[in-house]
C-alpha cells in the first residue's frame, strides 16, 4: 500500500548536487540547503503539534499538494518562480484552513491513535489525488536563469541556488522568531503552547489560532515542497517518502520550537550529506542510532519544555 | 472484607456474586457459540478452495500478526509504528538458521524466532515504553529502521536488498513437507499455530493481568497511584507482544521459503496498524475481521485498480477515525446494542 | 514517634523559577483526621503529588511510620499503605464501576501479576469490589460505564478506588469539588465512616466540611505552612482569617 521503496532507502542531499569540488565548505553548504529545505516544511508541523498537540504524519501531504501548483504553475501557465512560490502557499494555506476547520478540528480531543489514522487515510488521498488529476510521473522545477550556475562566495564557488536557499531559510526562521517573540498573536501562540486552558481563560481565541497556525504552518510545508523540487523531486509519493525525516526533525527540535526545528533540520541535513558521501553503506544507521539516544536522552526534544 | 465494613455473611456474599455486574465479569472469559465460527471457516476455506491456500495461508500469517500487536497497541495501549521490528526479527531469526543450514525443523525454529523477537522486545520495551505520543512514536519507527539498516548492512549473512531465498525447511514432525505449488501442508501448518497462538493471547486478556492492562490503556497515571509496577507491567506486554510477532515472521519465512527487508518495512508496520484498526482494537476478534476485509479487497481490488483502491482506503481510515473509533466490530457491537439487545430485552 | 504515620523534613519543590512548595515540616499522626487548607494556589496539591510520589521534590523528605520513603517510586508507596485521590477525577473511563474498583483491589491483593488464569475466577476480588461499592451506595451503578455517571457520582468511584486500597494513611485532594451541594453530604458521609485506625488528609475549600471534620488543621499560603492548630485555633487566628477565611468568606458572599 505503501510505496515499494521504503522512505529509509530513499537519499537526501545527494541527487542531483553537482558533488565536484568536495572540500569541507562544500559539504557543510550541500548539508546545510539540504537541511533548510527540511526546515521549511517541517516548521509548520513543529508549531502545529506543539500547538494542538495532534500527530499531523500528513503534513508532507501539504508540501506535496504545495510542491505541485508550484511546478505546475512554473512549467505548465509559466508562471515566474517568486509568483508560483506565493501561488503555492496561497494554495495550501486555503486547504489546510479548509481540512482544519471541517476535519482537524474534530480530532483534537481524540486518542493519538485515531489522529495516527485519519492522517494516515489523508496521505493515502493525497496520493490518490494526484495520480489521479496530474498522473503518477515526478514533475521537474526548473529554475529560473538567475538562480542556475555557481556562486563565487570567495573561499569556495557553489551552487546559487544552494547558497538562496541557506539566505532564504536564515531569513524564514529569524522572521518566525521574530513573529512569534513580538507580535500580538506570536504572544497568543507562545500562551497556548504553555498552557491551553490558562490561554482561553484569558480571552485568546484558540480556534482561531488554530486555524490561522494551521493554515500557515501548511503554506510553509508548499514552499518548503516547491523549493526543494529541484533535489528532492516531486511525484505523488512524496508524503510518505521523507515523513520519517519530517517526523525526526520535529520530534528531534522539540514540538513547538521554532529554533529547535532550524538547528535540528541543519544538523540533519548536514549529517546525512556527510554519511552519504563518506559512509554510503550503513549511514543512515547511525542516524537512527543518535535519534534514538537523542530521544531517549530527551524525550522532549532538545529545545522542547520539559513535560511533568 | 473491605475497610469501612462489617463482616459479610456467605449468604450476602453470594447476593453480591449475582448482580448482574458482577455476573458479567465472573462470565466475561467463558466462550461463545460464534467463537467458533472463525476456525470453520478456516476448515471450510481449505476445503472450499483449494486454488488459494497460498493466499488463505498470507491472511491466517497477517491475522497472527495483527494479534500480537492487538496485545500491545488494544489492550496496553502501547501506540507504535514499528511492529514489524519483531516481525522481521522472526523472519529472519528462521531464514538465516535455515539459509546457512544451522537448523531447519520448522517448529522449534519457530520457538527461536520467538526468543529472539522477545528478546528484542524486552531491551527495546525496557528503555522506549518510557515515553509516550510522538515520542514514542519516532522510537519505535527508528529501532525498526534501524534493525533493516542493519540486515541491509549484514549482506554476507542476510543477503542485503536481494534476501536469503529457497529456504530449506524441514517437514512438520519429519512428515509433512512444505510444497511450493500446493500449499495443504503451508496452511494447515500456519492454522494450527495460529490457533495455539490464539488460546495463549485469549487466556492472557482475561486474566488478571490482562485486566491490568486494560487498566494502564484507560489510565496510565491512575496505575500508577494503585501500586501498578506500569513500566514494568508494560514491557512484558511488549515482549510477549513481540514474541507473537516473531512467530507471525517466522511462519512468513517457512511458508514463503524466502526472507527480505521487506518483513522489517514501515510498510508493513503502517498495514498491519491499518488491519487492526480496521477490524476493531482490543478485542480479540478485530485481527480476524481486519485482516480477511483488508487482504480480500487487497487481492481483488487493488491489483486491477491500484490507485481507486488507495483513495478508498484512504477515505475508509479517514471515516473510521472520525465516526467509528472500533473499526468493523465496534459498529457491530453498536449496532447489536441499538437493535438485537434492544429488541430482546423489550 | 511511632504515632506518627507521614512526615515530612523541610519538604519542597520548585517549577522553574516558582517555588510550589516551599520547606514544609509536617506531621500526619495515626488515624488522624487533619485538614489542609489554603488559597488556590497554595501548593496543597503539589505537596500530596510530593508525599505520594507522583513529583520528586528538591529538597527535604517524607518519612513514613519514620522509615524514609523520598526515593521511593509511586507504586511502591502505595504498597506501603498510602493511597490518594485526585482533585479532577482520574478513572478508566471506558470500564464499569465495579471494573474500577476491581483493578485497584486485584491490585492490593496481588492478583494482577497472574497470566493464566480467567479473571473471572478470583471471586474474591469482585466480591469485596460489589461490597465496597455497596457501603458506598454505588452498588445499582455497578454495571455502569463509569464515564455515563454524573460528577458526583464519579467522584464516589474515585474515592472507592482508593479505599479499595485498604490504606493506612489516605490523602484526599477535594473529594467534593465539582460535585453539585446537593450531593456533597454522600461524599462526606463516606468519609466519615472510614475506619478509624486510617490516618485521613483532606484538602477541602468549604470550611463547614473542614470544621466539621476535622481535629486538627494545617494552613498553607504560598508554599509553606503558615498555622497549624485545632479548627477552633484556626479559626480564631486573626491572620489565618486574613488569608484565607476573609477569601473564603467574600467568594461566599459572591457565589
Ligand atoms: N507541573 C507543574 N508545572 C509548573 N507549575 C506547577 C505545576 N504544578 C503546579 N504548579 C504551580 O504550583 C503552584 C501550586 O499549585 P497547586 O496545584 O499545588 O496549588 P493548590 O494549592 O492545589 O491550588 P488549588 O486550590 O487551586 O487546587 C501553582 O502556582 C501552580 O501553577
Ligand atoms: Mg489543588
Amino acid at each position: 500500500m505503501f510505496a515499494t521503496h521504503s522512505p529509509f532507502a530513499v537519499g537526501w542531499g545527494a541527487g542531483s548536487l553537482v558533488i565536484e569540488n568536495i572540500d569541507f565548505a562544500g559539504i557543510l553548504l550541500g548539508g546545510l540547503s539540504a537541511g533548510t529545505v527540511l526546515f521549511i516544511v517541517s516548521v509548520g508541523l513543529s508549531i502545529t503539534m506543539g500547538l494542538m498537540g495532534f500527530v499531523n504524519l500528513a503534513h508532507g501531504a501539504f508540501a506535496m499538494f504545495g510542491g505541485y501548483v508550484i511546478v505546475l504553475a512554473m512549467n505548465r501557465a509559466h508562471v515566474g518562480f517568486a509568483a508560483a512560490l506565493a501561488l503555492g502557499f496561497l494554495a495550501a494555506a486555503a486547504l489546510g484552513a479548509v481540512l482544519e476547520r471541517l476535519l482537524y478540528r474534530r480530532l483534537y480531543r481524540a486518542g493519538e491513535l485515531d489522529q495516527v489514522l485519519f492522517t494516515i487515510g489523508l496521505i493515502f488521498i493525497f496520493i490518490a489525488a494526484t495520480v489521479i488529476v496530474v498522473g503518477p510521473e515526478s514533475q521537474l522545477l526548473t529554475l529560473p536563469q538567475s538562480l542556475r550556475g555557481q556562486l563565487d562566495l570567495g573561499f569556495t564557488h557553489y551552487r546559487t541556488y544552494s547558497v538562496f536557499l541557506i539566505v532564504v531559510g536564515f531569513l524564514i526562521v529569524a522572521g518566525i522568531w521574530l513573529a512569534i517573540e513580538r507580535t500580538r498573536i506570536g504572544a497568543q501562540i507562545r500562551a497556548t503552547v504553555d498552557n491551553r486552558r490558562m490561554a482561553e481563560s484569558l480571552g485568546i481565541n484558540v480556534d482561531r489560532l488554530f486555524t490561522i497556525t494551521f493554515a500557515f504552518g501548511s503554506g510553509m510545508a508548499a514552499i518548503g515542497g516547491g523549493l526543494g523540487a529541484e533535489f528532492l523531486g516531486l511525484d505523488p509519493q512524496y508524503a510518505l517518502k521523507y515523513l520519517v525525516y519530517f517526523l525526526i526533525v520535529v520530534s528531534v527540535g522539540g514540538l513547538g520550537s521554532v529554533v529547535g526545528v532550524y538547528c535540528a533540520a541543519l544538523l540533519l541535513g548536514v549529517l546525512d550529506f556527510v554519511l552519504k558521501l563518506y559512509v554510503p553503506k550503513g549511514g543512515t544507521m547511525f542516524i537512527y542510532v543518535l535519534t534514538i539516544l537523542l530521544l531517549l536522552w530527551r524525550p522532549q526534544g532538545l529545545f522542547g519544555r520539559k513535560e511533568t | 472484607m473491605s475497610v469501612a465494613l462489617a463482616p459479610a455473611g456467605a449468604a450476602a456474599a453470594a447476593a453480591r456474586l449475582a448482580h448482574p455486574a458482577a455476573r458479567t465479569l465472573i462470565r466475561r472469559h467463558h466462550l461463545r457459540w460464534w467463537e467458533a465460527l472463525p476456525w470453520a471457516a478456516a476448515i471450510g476455506f481449505y476445503f472450499a478452495f483449494p486454488a488459494y491456500l497460498a493466499f488463505g495461508t498470507e491472511l491466517l500469517i497477517t491475522v497472527l500478526f495483527a494479534l500480537s500487536l492487538d496485545l500491545a497497541l488494544g489492550y496496553a495501549g502501547i501506540i507504535t509504528l514499528g511492529h514489524a521490528a519483531f516481525f522481521g526479527a522472526g523472519a529472519y531469526a528462521v531464514g538465516l538458521l535455515a539459509f546457512h543450514g544451522i537448523w531447519t525443523e520448522p517448529i522449534t525454529s519457530l520457538a527461536l524466532a520467538a526468543l529472539v523477537a522477545a528478546a528484542i522486545g524486552f531491551a527495546s520495551g525496557l528503555v522506549l515504553l518510557r515515553t509516550r505520543g510522538l515520542t514514542l512514536l519516532m522510537l519505535t519507527i527508528c529501532t525498526m529502521a534501524l534493525l533493516q539498516e542493519a540486515a541491509n548492512m549484514a549482506h554476507d549473512y542476510t543477503g542485503g536488498f536481494d534476501g536469503l531465498p529457497n529456504l530449506p525447511i524441514a517437514p512438520v514432525f519429519g512428515v509433512f513437507a512444505f510444497n511450493p505449488l500446493y500449499d495443504n501442508t503451508q496452511y494447515l501448518y500456519a492454522l494450527a499455530v495460529l490457533l495455539v497462538s490464539f488460546l495463549f493471547v485469549r487466556t492472557l486478556v482475561y486474566s488478571p493481568f490482562g485486566q491490568s492492562l486494560t487498566g494502564i490503556r484507560e489510565n496510565l497515571l491512575r496505575m500508577h497511584a494503585v501500586g501498578a509496577p506500569v513500566r514494568w507491567r508494560l514491557t512484558v506486554c511488549y515482549t510477549i507482544s513481540a514474541a507473537l510477532a516473531g512467530v507471525a515472521g517466522g511462519l512468513w519465512a517457512q511458508t514463503n521459503a524466502y526472507v527480505n527487508l521487506s518483513a522489517l518495512d514501515l510498510d508493513r508496520a503502517a498495514t498491519v496498524l491499518i488491519i487492526l484498526i480496521l477490524g476493531g482494537y482490543g478485542r480479540l476478534y478485530g485481527a480476524f475481521v481486519g485482516a480477511v476485509v483488508y487482504l480480500a479487497l487487497e487481492h481483488f481490488l487493488a491489483r486491477v485498480y491500484p490507485t481507486a483502491w488507495q483513495l478508498g482506503l484512504g477515505l475508509l481510515l479517514v471515516l473510521i477515525a472520525l465516526f467509528a473509533h472500533n473499526g468493523i466490530l465496534g459498529i457491530g457491537a453498536m449496532l447489536w446494542r441499538r437493535y438485537g439487545r434492544g429488541r430482546a430485552e423489550a | 514517634m511511632t504515632d506518627i504515620s507521614l512526615e515530612t523534613e523541610g519538604l519542597g519543590r520548585h517549577f522553574g523559577a516558582l517555588t510550589a512548595v516551599n520547606g514544609v515540616d509536617f506531621k500526619l499522626a495515626a488515624g488522624a483526621r487533619h485538614a489542609l487548607i489554603g488559597p488556590n494556589g497554595a501548593g496543597k496539591t503539589t505537596f500530596v503529588n510530593l508525599l505520594t510520589g507522583v513529583l520528586t521534590p528538591t529538597r527535604g523528605r517524607v518519612l513514613l511510620a519514620g522509615r524514609d520513603i523520598t526515593a521511593r517510586a509511586q507504586a511502591e508507596r502505595v504498597k506501603l499503605g498510602i493511597a490518594r485521590t485526585f482533585q479532577i477525577n482520574r478513572l478508566f473511563r471506558g470500564l464499569s464501576v465495579l471494573e474500577n474498583v476491581c483493578i485497584s483491589v486485584a491490585e492490593r491483593v496481588g492478583a494482577a501479576t497472574s497470566m493464566f488464569y480467567p479473571a473471572g475466577r478470583r471471586v474474591d476480588v469482585i466480591d469485596e469490589s460489589m461490597d465496597l461499592l455497596d457501603t458506598l451506595k454505588l452498588g445499582d451503578a455497578a454495571r455502569h460505564c463509569v464515564s455515563e455517571l454524573p460528577y458526583g457520582r464519579q467522584r464516589l468511584v474515585e474515592l472507592a478506588i482508593a479505599i479499595g486500597l485498604r490504606p493506612r494513611v489516605l490523602l484526599l485532594d477535594e473529594p467534593a469539588a465539582g460535585v453539585p451541594s446537593a450531593e456533597t453530604h454522600i461524599i462526606l458521609d463516606a468519609i466519615e465512616r472510614l475506619p478509624e485506625q486510617i490516618a485521613v488528609l483532606i484538602i477541602e475549600h468549604d470550611m463547614d466540611v473542614v470544621f466539621r471534620f476535622a481535629k486538627r488543621v494545617t494552613v498553607m499560603v504560598g508554599g509553606a505552612v503558615f498555622a497549624e492548630g485545632t479548627p477552633r485555633e484556626i479559626e480564631a487566628n486573626p491572620h489565618v482569617r486574613e488569608v484565607y477565611l476573609g477569601q473564603a468568606a467574600l467568594s461566599a458572599a459572591h457565589g
